[in-house]
């Protein structure tokens, strides 16, 4: 049964990365290039010491921002709204990084706390609107991205929290490095594993834990099936929504640290702002699970990095963009086809097990 | 420039005799040829803005004909990040891409890294300073241009009301701003001008929102404006496209590049007056010119008026009217009897 429910839920991945592999191969071919040199070097690439640490590291970025995404949806909230959690908490925790002149042990536990708070006030604007107004998380967490992207303009370039830290950049004041959580250059000599690396599979162990062997998992996985069975059990669906949809905008703001404080150093106009939505995709690669996500984020991560190898051999880099939402078309479908399939399949042999009973009778 | 073709030539047959037979480059004997390889980096998407990025392409264009380089162009793609833009630099470099070219500022922290990594290969930035013995930093005096197109455009008026796109509301481009409303104000003092901005401050997509800018402008153009001029990159489209739905009578002016001869955009090049130019182009060609001559471009390169590093274009001949008004602005700049604002 185990062995089955395994098979089930590898047959999806595997099926989306043999089609989009196929149709990237079409495309390739199309354009004039060779399919296989292609992968073969994407490959070999991306096995190298070096690519590989540089996968490592934005994969760390991709995995908490899934989980933000995977935690609403384990209640049925779809939080889009992501991309404003963490870009605000990392600003606000630039800001107060680069302020602070204290020994790191203190500096980087004083940041993270600062920027799981901001993103968890952000999204609670958004559970608060649906718990006190009705108005659908969806829409209010993506009204509320413009929202964010227009404060941090505004701080950034008009308050004295801005600051030009090259000529045309502006950004947060640069932290010290006693702020600066540096990575180990584990696998290459020359470049760090985040040191954010450690910390979210830590983070990942935890949500396992707390989806799976705590009450409040529980209670919010018996919501996410059904609001109404969960209410007549007893359960305070209004509290789990605000509760969840906090949780998931703390963890939104952790997806800009390791970044923030592994490299960049300073939260400026040129931060990435769209991780969120790549969190959505890798959320749905990874149906949620912790093991599931962090296999969706090596993936999307190790298409990200080979696309700049691939440029170099003239090869556009949007064929691995393409290939990214090939996969996730696949594995959605899929997962959609095998669900359908297994209601079928329930319905037969309950269907099977009343006929028997009527004969009996 | 005797050295430089002397020196160019010297290395071409260097390059022949290196690669003998196997190179399938330049296969026109009579063309020039070269060993150096020029290695440019876009920002985000790249080529194809019919603005700023096409200008940084013109100029490696030329210098892939007139001086027989080879050339290699790469993106850094949407949600890049400094980690990111400094490995695509570094494949260049290591692929013996020299010189290897950043156009954008948002290159700066990557390329200054970079730079350090490879200190024999020589790194160019535009639009930005980084202050490393192997970089060059090509700086471009934006508002003298735009002053020009400011002249031009309030000359051309005859409603007395003009209009002003920006891209990203960010100091590089209100500079584009500045100079144009300083211009303006020079031939009419009582003069209109609409402003608006296509992206706040680290709104990525301001570049890129052509349909906002076609709005933005006919809104303009409502209110009584006649001359548009957009400093938006990609966006700037929407400006072309709402000036000419407007028709006869009604005037766009471009940026960067110089826009009434950019193939995608011929279909507006009737409405375009005049373009404010930055010569991304003219700066690219000479730093790869000076690694072909042996003498690299290095430290803050400025790229003004005096130096023809901007401009405005005078292919359209609806702007001859107003030429002796411009040429005179630019002369006073040049002599330095007018200041131009940079805010």
């Amino acid at each position: 049964m185990n062995l089955r429910r395994l098979g089930t839920s590898l047959i999806a991945p595997l099926l989306g990365v043999g089609i989009s592999i196929a149709v990237t191969s079409v495309i390739l071919i199309a354009i004039h290039a060779q399919p296989l040199a292609v992968f073969s070097s994407m490959i070999k690439y991306g096995a190298s010491a070096h690519a590989m640490t540089l996968i490592l590291n934005l994969a760390t970025t991709y995995f908490l921002s899934a989980l933000a995404v995977a935690i609403g949806f384990k209640m049925n909230l779809f939080n889009i709204g992501v991309n404003g959690q963490y870009t605000l908490g990392a600003m606000v925790g630039g800001a107060v990084a680069g302020s602070l002149h204290l020994p790191t042990i203190l500096s980087v536990p004083i940041t993270i706390a600062v920027a799981m708070i901001v993103g968890a006030g952000w999204a609670g604007i958004a559970a608060w609107l649906k718990v006190a107004r009705g108005v659908s998380e969806v829409i209010s967490t993506i009204m509320l991205n413009f929202i964010a992207t227009a404060i941090i303009s505004y701080t950034i370039v008009r308050t004295s929290v801005g600051h030009e830290t090259s000529l045309n950049v502006r950004g947060t004041a640069m932290i010290p490095e006693s702020g600066m959580l540096r990575g180990i250059p584990l696998l290459d000599p020359k470049t760090e594993i985040y040191g954010f690396f450690f910390i979210s599979i830590a983070i990942g162990i935890l949500y396992w834990f707390v989806l799976n062997r705590t009450r409040f998992g529980y209670d919010l996985r018996a919501t996410g099936h059904s609001a109404t069975a969960a209410r007549t059990s007893g359960i305070d669906a209004k509290r789990m929504t605000v509760i969840t949809m906090l949780i998931s905008g703390a963890l939104a703001g952790l997806v800009g640290l390791p970044y923030l404080l592994g490299d960049a150093g300073s939260y400026n106009l040129n931060f990435p702002t769209d991780w969120g939505f790549t969190g959505i995709a890798i959320a749905l690669l990874g149906r949620n699970n912790p093991i599931g996500i962090a296999v969706g984020a090596l993936l999307w991560a190790f298409l990200d990095v080979a696309s700049g190898q691939l440029i170099l051999e003239g090869v556009p880099r949007e064929i691995t963009t393409i290939m990214q939402g090939v996969i996730v078309i696949v594995v959605v479908m899929s997962y959609e086809i095998v669900r359908r399939n297994q209601v079928k399949s329930e319905q037969k042999n309950v269907a099977r097990a009343l006929e028997k009973q009527e004969v009996s009778a | 420039m005797l050295k430089g073709v002397k020196l160019a030539s010297v290395l071409a047959v260097a390059a022949m005799a290196l690669t003998a037979c196997g190179s399938t480059a330049s296969p026109s004997s009579s063309a020039p040829t070269s060993d150096v390889k020029v290695g440019m980096a876009y920002d985000q998407d790249g080529k194809g803005d019919g603005s700023f990025n096409d200008a940084a392409y013109a100029g490696l264009s030329k210098a892939q004909t007139d001086l027989g380089v080879q050339i290699k162009e790469v993106n850094s793609g949407s949600s890049a990040t400094d980690a990111s833009r400094e490995e695509l630099l570094t494949l260049l470099a290591q692929d013996g891409y020299n010189p290897v070219i950043a156009v954008g500022f948002a290159y700066s922290t990557a390329l200054a890294a970079a730079a350090t990594k490879f200190p024999d290969t020589t790194f160019a930035i535009v639009d930005s300073v980084v202050d490393a013995p192997n970089v060059g930093s090509l700086v471009f005096a934006a508002e003298q241009g735009s002053y020009l197109v400011g002249v031009v455009a309030a000359s051309a008026s005859k409603t007395g009301h003009i209009g002003f796109i920006g891209g990203m509301e960010i100091d590089l481009i209100k500079a584009f701003e500045a100079g144009y409303d300083q211009g303006a104000k020079s031939v009419n003092p009582n003069i209109v001008i609409d402003s608006k901005y296509m992206g706040a401050a680290g709104d990525n997509t301001a570049w890129n929102v052509p349909e906002k800018a076609k709005a933005a402008s006919a809104g303009m153009i409502t209110n009584g404006a006649d001359v548009i001029y957009a400093a938006a990159g990609g966006s700037g489209l929407g400006m072309f496209q709402a000036v000419k739905a407007a028709g006869a009578g009604h005037w766009a002016i471009g940026v960067d590049s110089d826009q009434y001869n950019v193939p995608s955009l011929a279909k507006y090049k009737d409405f375009i007056l005049t373009s404010a130019e930055k010569r991304v182009d003219t700066a690219v060609y000479d730093v790869i010119k000076g690694v072909v001559d042996g003498t690299p471009l290095t430290g803050v390169q400025n790229f003004d008026l005096a130096k023809d590093g901007v401009g405005y274009s005078t292919s359209n001949s609806a702007v001859d009217a107003y030429k002796a008004a411009a040429d005179k602005a630019a002369a006073d700049i040049k002599a330095g009897t007018i200041t131009v604002n940079t805010k």
